[in-house]
């Protein structure tokens, strides 16, 4: 098979092509991914670009995105595959004269009444695709178990059907907000990749790309000041996402310069707790020195 | 290389990271698709394929920083980059003699200390990394006086240097500079940011410092050795009472994702735990649609009982880390209980729920709690007998069946009387009783400690020394 990056650099350049700025690490991990055939487990605090970073390098690749939203009581036939079980019916009784009990029984077991779920899909496509598991932490653990199968052999086994085997290794991208540690077996199978908040530097040019028409000097301000609000002892620091948001809200607001009351008027928007809110106020207003 | 890499997996094993057989052979399988000469490359291949966990991060660098410190070529001690940065040095006095036409001559080594220092505020101010590191490294070389074999930690070295350094003036001539600049004086928020992006500089040299100190080290005593000294238990194995400061930050880090995960946890175990006693009148209306043939049995689903808890907590030095820790715990998880009450004493008692109703910030409440709380009757040591006595006074009779009650304490009384019968009578009157004892097994019940003593009428006396202990048992008191 045909590695799809020939070196991290091409990765991390591929990458800010559609938008997505990776430092280092992503890209590294996502490099070799490709070149392991392995999934790739992401981990981080919410709104940092984790399922962003999916999308992103199937944009990059030109590959099909399938997505795989995990919940709470996530099964089999929602995951998988499920047996189309009307058309089952229909089938029997469409020729009910004719075939005899065992072509029947054969033929309703074949690959026409299957309805594939996402990761059937993703195996079974002929075309490139990211297969994308978002939230993983929220489904049992036992049913975690469901994917350790597709993950270390990128195949399906359907008890009536045989084996189904991957045409292709699809890149695989799991995310996580560790709610809940996941099993060993799991992350075993997987490479790990932990995203943070972004430094400085990045955080600033996230901003710049996303948001259109934003000065430098805009910019700077609103990274710096994010870089100090995350500092302080928060029960929730502001997302990347939540970044964007307010550069966008003092575009909008026509703001060319974030002085005191500006920032106190729109730090609603960077954070969510009142307690927060008040905390943040405080401590930029508050002479330091 | 395959040597030091299997090491480097020993040794990671031996700091509490689990590596398993598979993993290490993925990391074999990653570093032969990255160029070896790229450092950060290997790295992230190493951590992706070995560390699966983001608070063992912090373990691998130090692990790693240890194994590889002394690969790549700006990290070596002496060499090629030494001439880069004679030049680097000889550009800086250009601009220096540009600036107030004060000319220095020489190389790096005939520096005088101010001239370093100058050097370092311009560093500082341009956030300039190289020159940082340059800096560092003649810092080290010069302030520190490493002598190989010297049986001494790397913090003293530490020390050694920045005492040279001054970085806390560095940090208030740095202010100054970028008011001047402004031309007056500088918004509140404007000095926040610029003092922020200082401090971040200084930390950030301050690292390049310690690495270059370890990595002579290192050079000094070899791989193993050092990596055996700069071991540190991972977060949720430290001790609650012999935590530092860094390792109390960490800890309290990690609490927060830690109690998520606990109420997550205990309300998934509620949503499907067994179905309560049958439920007869259910049972026969739907027996109906079958001609009154009971085929489809209805169950009550379980009342959840939800116990009522009083945690009585010593937060006398010795143990307030333990208390604080355990109090926030419990408040993080409290709608798993229908009512808290919260104790805390000295050799005074005093209720401190209220400071933690209706808010919504436990960090807050906590620090009330420490300041404003009144536990001090006579000396301000630690006397449990008195303490209790008045619990029992004056809030005995709250104590009802349904009440869990949670003492936390090293039980150290100062030889005090122990005044064990209010435990006993408080275990007649409540549900259960429970002991935490932050102090590890084998210092029970000797020198002042009597948790013996309180232990016989407890229904259970538990060790609780970090937080994966913590965590067990508030699980299982739930």
């Amino acid at each position: 098979m045909q590695p799809r990056f020939s070196s991290v650099q091409q990765v991390r350049e591929g990458l800010r092509d559609v938008n997505y700025l990776a430092d280092e690490g992503i890209a590294g991990v996502v490099y070799l991914a490709d070149r392991l055939g392995k999934p790739v487990l992401v981990e981080g605090p919410a709104g940092t670009g984790k399922t962003q970073l999916a999308k992103s390098v199937a944009d990059l690749t030109g590959a099909r995105l399938i997505r795989l939203q995990c919940y709470e009581g996530l099964d089999e036939s929602k995951a998988l595959y499920e047996w189309n079980y009307k058309k089952q019916l229909l089938r029997i009784q469409a020729d009910k004269n004719s075939d005899s009990w065992s072509e029947v029984h054969d033929d309703i077991f074949s690959e026409e009444f299957l309805l594939t779920r996402p990761l059937l899909e993703a195996i079974s496509a002929t075309e490139p695709v990211v297969l994308l598991i978002d939230e993983v932490d929220r489904v049992e653990v036992e049913t975690e178990a469901l994917l350790l199968e597709i993950l270390s052999e990128y195949q399906v086994s359907i008890p009536e059907l045989g084996t189904i085997q991957a045409k292709q290794i699809p890149l695989v991208f799991l995310t996580s907000n560790n709610t809940r540690e996941l099993s060993e077996a799991l992350k075993r199978r997987c490479l790990f990749l932990h995203v943070d908040y972004p430094a400085l530097d990045r955080e600033k040019e996230i901003v710049l790309t996303k948001v259109e028409g934003i000065t430098e000097h805009l910019a700077d301000q609103v990274a710096r000041i994010v870089r100090s609000i995350r500092q302080l002892d928060l029960k929730k620091a502001p997302s990347v996402s939540e970044t964007l948001d307010w550069a966008r809200t003092l575009m909008l607001l026509n703001i060319d310069s974030i002085d005191e009351k500006v920032a106190k008027d729109t730090l609603h928007v960077l954070l969510k707790y009142q307690s927060d809110i008040s905390r943040a106020a405080k401590e930029l207003s508050v002479d330091p020195v | 290389m395959l040597d030091l890499l299997a090491g480097f997996v020993q040794e990671l094993r031996n700091a509490g990271l689990p590596v398993s057989l598979t993993e290490n052979l993925d990391a074999m399988e990653a570093v032969q698709h990255i160029p070896l000469d790229d450092r950060d490359a290997f790295k992230y291949a190493l951590a992706a394929t070995m560390v699966k966990n983001s608070s063992h991060w912090k373990s691998f660098e130090t692990v790693f920083e240890v194994y590889f410190s002394l690969r790549g070529p700006e990290y070596s001690i002496s060499g090629e980059s030494e001439d880069e940065l004679e030049k680097m040095w000889r550009e800086m006095q250009d601009q220096l003699q540009q600036g107030d036409g004060r000319g220095a001559s020489g190389g790096m080594d005939s520096l005088t200390p101010e001239e370093i220092a100058q050097m370092l505020l311009q560093a500082l101010m341009n956030g300039d990394q190289a020159l940082m590191r340059a800096l560092a490294k003649q810092a080290v070389q010069r302030f520190a006086g490493m002598e190989p074999g010297r049986p001494v930690g790397g913090t003293y070295y530490l020390y050694r240097t920045l005492r040279n350094l001054d970085l806390d003036g560095m940090l208030a001539k740095l202010m100054d500079t970028s008011r001047q600049e402004v031309g007056g004086e500088l918004t509140p928020l404007e000095e926040r940011l610029e003092k922020d992006e200082y401090e971040h500089r200084i930390e950030q040299f301050k690292k390049e410092i310690e690495a270059e100190i370890r990595r002579r080290l290192v050079a000094d005593r070899g791989a193993e050795a050092m990596a055996k000294t700069l071991r540190k238990p991972l977060p949720e194995d430290v001790e609650f009472m012999h935590a530092s400061r860094d390792e109390m930050q960490a800890l309290k880090k990690s609490l927060y994702p830690l109690t998520r995960k606990l109420a997550a946890r205990l309300a998934r175990k509620r949503r499907h735990g067994r179905k309560g006693p049958l439920d007869f009148r259910n049972t026969v209306r739907h027996s109906l649609s079958y001609g009154g043939t009971p085929a489809e049995p209805k169950f009550k689903s379980p009342r959840p009982s939800k116990p009522e808890l009083m945690v009585i907590a010593d937060i006398s030095g010795s143990v307030a880390a333990f208390a604080r820790f355990t109090l926030m715990l419990v408040y993080a998880i409290q709608n798993q209980f229908s009512k808290v009450r919260s104790f805390v004493f000295i050799d005074g008692i005093d209720e401190v729920t209220g400071f933690f109703r209706g808010t919504e910030d436990i960090t807050e409440a906590i620090h009330r709690v420490n300041t404003e709380a009144d536990v001090v009757w006579v000396d301000g040591h630690s006397d449990y007998g008195h303490a209790f006595e008045v619990f029992w006074d004056k809030y005995g009779k709250d104590i009802t069946p349904k009440t869990t009650v949670l003492f936390l304490g090293d039980a150290r009384n100062n030889y005090h009387a122990s005044q064990s019968w209010v435990v006993k009578e408080v275990s007649k009157k409540a549900r259960q009783v429970y002991w935490l004892n932050p102090e590890p097994k084998s210092y029970w019940n000797t020198g002042d400690s009597i948790v013996g003593e309180y232990g016989n009428f407890t229904d259970g006396t538990y060790e609780c020394r970090n937080l994966r202990q913590l965590e067990a048992f508030v699980e299982k008191l739930v």
